[in-house]
């Protein structure tokens, strides 16, 4: 049942008389499981929505990953499923009370609270040569976020992010938002693929590169 | 690798700390919470060269253990500090206001018998403050009123604060109420944990606690609302259907506290269904009806 384009470890399987994209792994926000699988919540999850919809995110399983924006570990607890040692970083202590939870059974998701803007103070325990940054933090300033955390990244590493508009600007459109920060992204990064996310998340916009 | 390559990683300096008795896990914790590097490196290849770990795993192990105990105690302490940082602000905002407000009479009245053109409250005092005094007296009352206008001042500095602060304590009931109004509603419950834990009713009467007061023993009609009327959903609403307003944004209100406190994360659908609900509440308004009453309120949802 493995999908040549999803990361070993990741399956669509028939969950609750559902095909769904799924890990193997202890649940961690209600979702359905079945025979050890537990369902990835595309609407839930802007990664799930990626894998969704096709994108070529270059994950393979067992990477090396850096998630920012990690909140109560919705998606971050998936990644950790098939890929190898996660760093989950999140800023805000309440949410981070759950990340601690979905960490428990995951012996290689190290949480870490602290600001992403602010890479130097996790530098010190994040490794080098990360294979893939993910980020989701929907706050202002989300392309200047990557381009500072460009500095984990393995030379053929990916970054996979998801732009919400409306954290930019909650006024201006969302188009233009998103040229915007693609030509802030461009400055650190070769941008491989972008595509709206509106089939599971509203103005959002999916982005995978590569360092520069 | 030098030496200095790992050094600058979160399980350096362990020897110096064993060497000061500190605890280990303790001291790997406030590595990782106060450490900092600008770059990053191959740690765990320098942590296993440098004797720290026997081998990756064993290094991805202790790395674990260290990240969950930095992470769980800075939680348990950032959490404690904001509500209860917040409520100190919020309190202080409302004590400089009022002292302000009560010193820039007795200024004001003060200012009055020595000048012809005195003008009441902080405006005024703030006009006197830019006199040039004559004599004792005259110098007296005019540094008085320039300690009313610091007071102002630190109030409103106070307020930006407490703008900038609450939204990391609680988004949702910042969203909902504005910050200065969720400071109050949680300083009038003591913290976000108690707030999340308040049935709406008592939500709705929060600070109106004398009329709730005289309402029990028997003086008073039961109070509609307590602060949560310097609400605009509340104070402009047409006065019969004020108490739906009150008992609908009380009770969103205590679902957004309950939000922040066990979970933190934005809620888009609660701010939705208050808008919905107010809207239905001032149309009746336009079409002129009355308050609805009765047993199944659709407002009352909210209460535990
Ligand atoms: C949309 S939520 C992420 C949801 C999560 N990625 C998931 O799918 O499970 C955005 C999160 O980013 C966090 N965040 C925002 N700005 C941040 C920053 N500068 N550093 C770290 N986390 C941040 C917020 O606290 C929030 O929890």
């Amino acid at each position: 049942m493995s999908d040549p384009d999803l990361p070993a470890g990741v399956e669509r399987r028939e969950i609750a008389g559902e095909t769904r994209l799924a890990t193997r792994g202890d649940p961690v926000y209600g979702e359905p499981t079945a025979d050890g699988w537990r369902a990835w919540d595309p609407e839930r999850s802007k990664l799930g929505g990626m894998l969704e919809l096709g994108f070529d995110t270059g994950l393979t399983g067992g990477e090396t990953v850096l998630y920012l924006g990690a909140a109560s570990g919705t998606t971050v607890s998936h990644v950790a499923d098939f890929a190898g040692p996660t760093y989950a970083v999140e800023f805000a202590p309440r949410p981070a009370r759950d990340l601690l939870d979905a960490a428990e059974p995951r012996d290689r998701l190290f949480p870490l609270l602290k600001d992403a803007r602010k890479p130097e103070t996790y530098a010190h325990v994040v490794e080098a040569d990360i294979d893939a940054v993910v980020q989701d933090v929907a706050t202002r300033g989300q392309a200047t976020v990557a381009a500072r955390n460009a500095r984990f990244l393995a030379e053929d590493g990916r970054l996979l992010l998801a732009v919400k508009a409306r954290s930019e600007d909650a006024t201006a459109d969302p188009d233009e938002v998103f040229e915007t920060a693609l030509d802030e992204l461009r400055e650190t990064y070769e941008v491989l693929e972008t595509s709206r996310l509106d089939r599971y998340h509203e103005d959002h916009l999916g982005v995978v590169a590569t360092p520069r | 690798m030098t030496d200095t390559d790992a050094d600058a990683g979160w399980f350096a300096g362990r020897d110096a700390d064993e060497a000061a008795g500190r605890d280990a896990v303790d001291a790997a914790r406030d590595r990782i919470a106060d450490g900092e590097t600008d770059e990053p490196r191959d740690w765990p290849t320098l942590a296993v060269d440098a004797g720290f770990a026997d081998s990756t795993d064993d290094y991805y192990d202790r790395l674990r253990e260290a990240t969950v105990t930095a992470t769980r105690a800075t939680v348990r302490e950032r959490e404690r500090a904001d509500d209860q940082q917040l409520i100190h602000s919020v309190r202080a905002m409302e004590d400089s206001e009022r002292t302000a407000n009560e010193l820039a009479e007795r200024a004001a009245e003060w200012a009055g018998s020595l000048f012809d053109d005195a003008e009441p409250g902080i405006e005024g005092a703030r006009a006197v403050a830019a006199r040039k005094p004559e004599g004792e007296l005259e110098r007296r009352a005019v540094s008085l009123a320039a300690r009313v206008v610091d007071l102002a001042a630190e109030r409103d500095a106070l307020a930006e604060t407490i703008d900038r602060t609450a939204p990391a304590v609680a988004p949702n009931l910042v969203e909902m109420a504005g910050p200065e109004l969720a400071a109050r509603l949680i300083a009038l419950a003591g913290g976000l944990e108690p707030l999340a834990k308040k049935p709406s009713g008592t939500v709705q009467v929060l600070g109106a606690e004398d009329a709730l007061f005289a309402h029990l023993s028997g003086r008073a009609p039961s109070p509609k609302h307590g602060i949560i009327y310097t609400h605009d959903y509340v104070r402009n609403t047409r006065p019969e259907d004020r108490g739906s307003a009150a008992r609908a944004l009380a009770g969103k209100l205590t679902l957004a506290a309950r939000v922040d406190h066990y979970s933190g994360e934005r809620r888009a659908t609660l701010h939705e269904e208050l808008r919905e609900r107010m809207a239905t509440i001032r149309a009746r308004a336009e079409t002129g009806d009355g308050e609805i009453n009765g047993g199944a309120d659709p407002d009352a949802e909210g209460d535990a």
